[in-house]
């Protein structure tokens, strides 16, 4: 049995290591899949669906989904790029996004991401809920109006941290970030050399007093687009 | 998961308090616990009444009248749903499905199920839970079968209209263990295999190929799960086997343990049939004391085998079977990342079947007559039978059992539904047809479904039916994946638009595109089902939309509303709009 594993994505065929998921398969090859919830480093979770792309015509997601020998992949046919930009739109109205006045703009994988496939506003309505902001933290602040529920943080505090700091509650649109104290994050034991404080891609995780350090103009996706990372390293 | 259920039966909620304290008993974050309270339905974090009345808020429910008695609760006690009693002692709530369409409208009170309400007996219930406040003192009668047995002692009627020969089979108890046991594991799979046995839960996998794979996966142990979790709106069929067919199931799941290898079975029992755990408790006692489960099942030296029952709390995803190994496990109901399949990694990461109890209550029959005599039956992708739950516009709801293949338009004779209109198909989740698909055939591979058969006669709405399935996927949504947790609720408020009569045309291009999103992208059975009410309804009643969004005459965008957009301003303003004073029509 070979260790490698044979695969084509948009008609190109590329080589992975058995285990590999489509995404990192993928990356090594220089072929960016668009994503979110996923960060390398952290255990897949899949949640927000933007790296969906159809394998042999059915759809998965590439974070989670290992690759297997002959798999032809679809992932940037305008069919798949459709899917991602509905998605996208989706995370836009279900939160308060105001990327004006947002310290994180610039910063921000989802404004990228949307910069990326060319969305300049989104085309189902918002849906302005109500949510709140948790400035308790002397140097933390949480702002669930735009937290997408990827989990990084989740994940990140569990899994590097070994903490749990925060969670999920509630179900279906009324899912939200918690945290584990009866309300607020200064009453647990998170501080601000987490990794988890660092894992957020939206301004929903924020430090405080380091909003403005680097101004907007030299931030990580004012000139190059999200993922042109991965796609240059392959291109070398 | 227990503990949590146990605390809200005594308190009658689980507040900040008691999530501290279940959290430092068992040792786990706060959070983990505050994310299963807040998940499940039956579970709360508010103080609830002693007494908690669950109206069904089905469409069938409310085909029947349930807004009637509805009223008759708000008038006697004086609050709406979600809300309880001044005096803490009885809350009201609307909840989805109760398993009990075939006697609709009907009602949890606390465990115990009341049938064909009406507005009297709403009032009836009312004034007696005010006297003593017990539920069961409510059953003045029982309904048929097991219904009557002591340990069940309920109103619920079991309404079987035409039992078959496979799944109503009573057989000889102990019988097809011992035919069983006398084969291999595998040979039990082979024959399995062999009467080509499809999952009754409505996907249709092959029952033999999943406890192959199951047997063949690493663990040092294995798990059997029988899926009780019966939510799919519209279908009672598990609820009526467990009644009266219990014996059938739990032999079906000890075969299943000794195919596979396993030594522990879970029934996971949805929270809304509880009245019927104390009976099945009691079945599961009787089969250890007659050595059907237990150590060394029927004298078999290296066979042992039990099974405990764990409950629900009221949440639709967990019938999803990875989902409801989360909730087995004493997490939030969201369904797990797949692969590895629970054949591979299932509860507690060892390999795990999950089936359904119909599926299950099949097993029997083929060992003890083989299976050719289950193959002969049905036809030739889909053998044997299936148990349909039918209910809605029709003469004789009730439970069939019948051939696979079966036309949908012979089911509809046999209930008393020839002047249906429509038909849902399958659920919520299935698909809502018109009269001219009523030759297809129910199997794998036509009419697939899970059972559910709701009929809607001459009259029905079939907008508002999609619309009342929409908001039940929006509610039983587990929110962990942006398509399903998002786009239901747009699919949704499209819909609604359209319904108010402000539609416009391109909307249904609008929702066809969107469905597609959701049904494409979802991460798990649930979203990729959820926009079929709408989509289907689209595709086969395509003319009730058009009529609903047809172009406005004077070239005005009907979506927009005028006064409302202004509304805002007014407010601020203090005074009404000079542009639009009054209503647009007026103008």
């Amino acid at each position: 049995m070979s260790d490698r594993v044979t695969l084509t994505i948009d008609n190109v065929q590329l080589q992975g290591r058995p285990g590999q998921t489509i995404l990192e398969a993928a990356g090594e090859a220089g072929i960016y899949i668009p994503r979110l919830c996923h960060l390398a480093g952290l255990e897949p979770f899949g949640s927000c669906r933007v790296c969906t792309v159809l394998v042999n015509g059915r759809p998965q997601a590439a974070c989670t989904q290992p690759i297997s020998q002959g798999m032809v992949i679809e992932s940037s046919t305008e069919q798949v790029r459709e899917i991602r930009k509905d998605l996208i739109d989706m995370l836009f109205v279900e939160g308060n996004h105001f990327c004006m006045f947002c310290e994180k703009s610039g910063n921000c994988e989802l404004q990228a991401m949307a910069y990326r496939f060319g969305i300049t506003a989104p085309r189902y309505p918002y849906m302005f809920p109500a949510r709140a902001v948790d400035a308790s933290h002397p140097d933390i602040m949480i702002d669930h109006n735009r937290c997408i529920r990827c989990a990084r943080c989740v994940r990140a505090s569990r899994d590097l941290d070994g903490k749990e700091v925060f969670g999920f509650v509630n179900r279906g649109p009324h899912k939200e970030l918690a945290v584990n104290a009866a309300a607020r994050l200064v009453d647990t034991n998170v501080d601000v050399t987490d990794r988890a404080i660092d894992v957020c891609p939206v301004g929903a995780l924020l430090k405080k007093r380091t909003g403005y350090a680097v101004p907007i103009g030299q931030r990580k996706y004012d000139h190059t687009p999200i993922g042109s990372e991965i796609e240059n390293a392959g291109s070398q | 998961m227990d503990i949590v259920q146990a605390v809200q039966v005594r308190y009658g909620c689980v507040g900040d308090e008691a999530v501290d304290l279940i959290a430092a008993t068992v040792s786990t974050p706060r959070v983990r616990v505050a994310s299963l309270v807040s998940f499940y339905a039956f579970v709360s974090g508010r103080p609830r009444g002693k007494v908690v009345i669950r109206l069904c808020n089905d469409i069938i429910d409310r085909m029947h009248g349930s807004a009637r008695s509805a009223l008759a609760f708000f008038d006697d006690l004086r609050i709406t749903f979600g809300q309880t009693t001044p005096d803490g002692m009885i809350s009201l709530e609307s909840v989805p499905c109760i398993g009990l369409s075939d006697q609709a409208p009907a009602a949890l009170i606390n465990d115990v199920p009341v049938t064909y309400l009406t507005s009297d007996a709403a009032h009836d219930i009312v004034t007696q839970l005010r006297v003593h406040m017990d539920p069961q003192k409510l059953v003045k009668s029982f309904g048929d079968g097991n219904n009557a047995h002591p340990l069940v002692r309920s109103v619920v009627r079991n309404n079987i209209r035409l039992p078959g020969p496979i799944i109503f089979s009573l057989g000889v108890r102990g019988e097809a263990i011992r035919k069983a046991l006398g084969m291999s594991p595998a040979e039990v799979i082979r024959t399995v295999k062999t009467a080509r046995l499809r999952g009754r839960g409505g996907a249709g996998f092959p029952t033999g190929m999943k406890w192959d794979f199951c047997r063949s996966a690493d663990g040092a142990r294995k798990f059997v799960v029988c899926n009780a979790d019966e939510g799919e709106p519209g279908t009672f069929k598990d609820r009526v086997l467990l009644t009266e067919r219990a014996d059938r199931v739990f032999a079906g799941m000890t075969i299943a343990g000794y195919a596979i290898g396993a030594a522990d079975g879970i029934l996971y029992l949805r929270g809304e049939y509880a009245y019927l755990r104390t009976f099945l408790e009691d079945v599961l006692a009787a089969r250890r004391r007659d050595n059907l489960l237990g150590v060394a099942i029927l004298g078999k030296k290296g066979f042992d085998f039990d099974v405990r029952i764990q409950m629900g709390a009221g949440a639709y995803v967990c019938g999803e079977e990875t989902a409801l190994i989360s909730s087995c496990e004493g997490l939030r109901g969201d369904p797990k990342t797949r692969p590895p399949f629970p054949a591979q990694k299932g509860y507690l990461g060892f390999p795990t079947v999950v089936n359904n109890v119909e599926t299950l209550c099949c097993v029997p029959k083929i060992l003890e007559e083989g299976p050719a005599t289950f193959g002969g039956h049905g036809s030739q992708g889909s053998s044997g039978t299936k148990l349909l739950s039918i209910s809605g516009d029709c003469l004789r709801p009730g439970i069939y059992e019948v051939e696979l293949g079966i036309a949908l338009n012979e089911v509809l004779r046999l209930a008393g539904a020839d002047d249906a209109i429509a038909v849902q198909v399958g659920g919520p989740s299935g698909q809502l047809i018109g009269p001219k698909d009523y030759a297809r055939k129910i199997c794998f591979d036509d009419l697939a479904t899970g059972g559910s058969i709701m009929t809607f006669g001459p009259g029905r709405d079939v907008l508002k039916t999609a619309a009342c399935f929409m908001d039940f996927f929006v509610d039983e949504s587990c929110g962990y994946c942006t398509p399903c947790r998002v786009g239901n609720v747009l699919l949704k408020e499209r819909l609604e638009r359209i319904r108010s009569g402000r539609g416009e045309p391109g909307d249904l291009e609008y929702l066809r595109r969107l469905g597609t999103t959701v049904k494409t992208a979802s991460r798990c059975g649930l979203g990729q089902t959820s926009a079929n009410p709408i989509l289907t309804s689209l595709a086969n009643f395509g003319p009730r939309y058009e009529a609903m969004v047809k172009a406005n005459q004077d070239g005005f965008n009907s979506a927009f509303d005028v006064r409302a957009a202004v509304s805002e301003a007014e407010g601020i303003a203090r005074h009404a709009s000079v542009i639009y004073p009054q209503g647009i029509e007026e103008r």
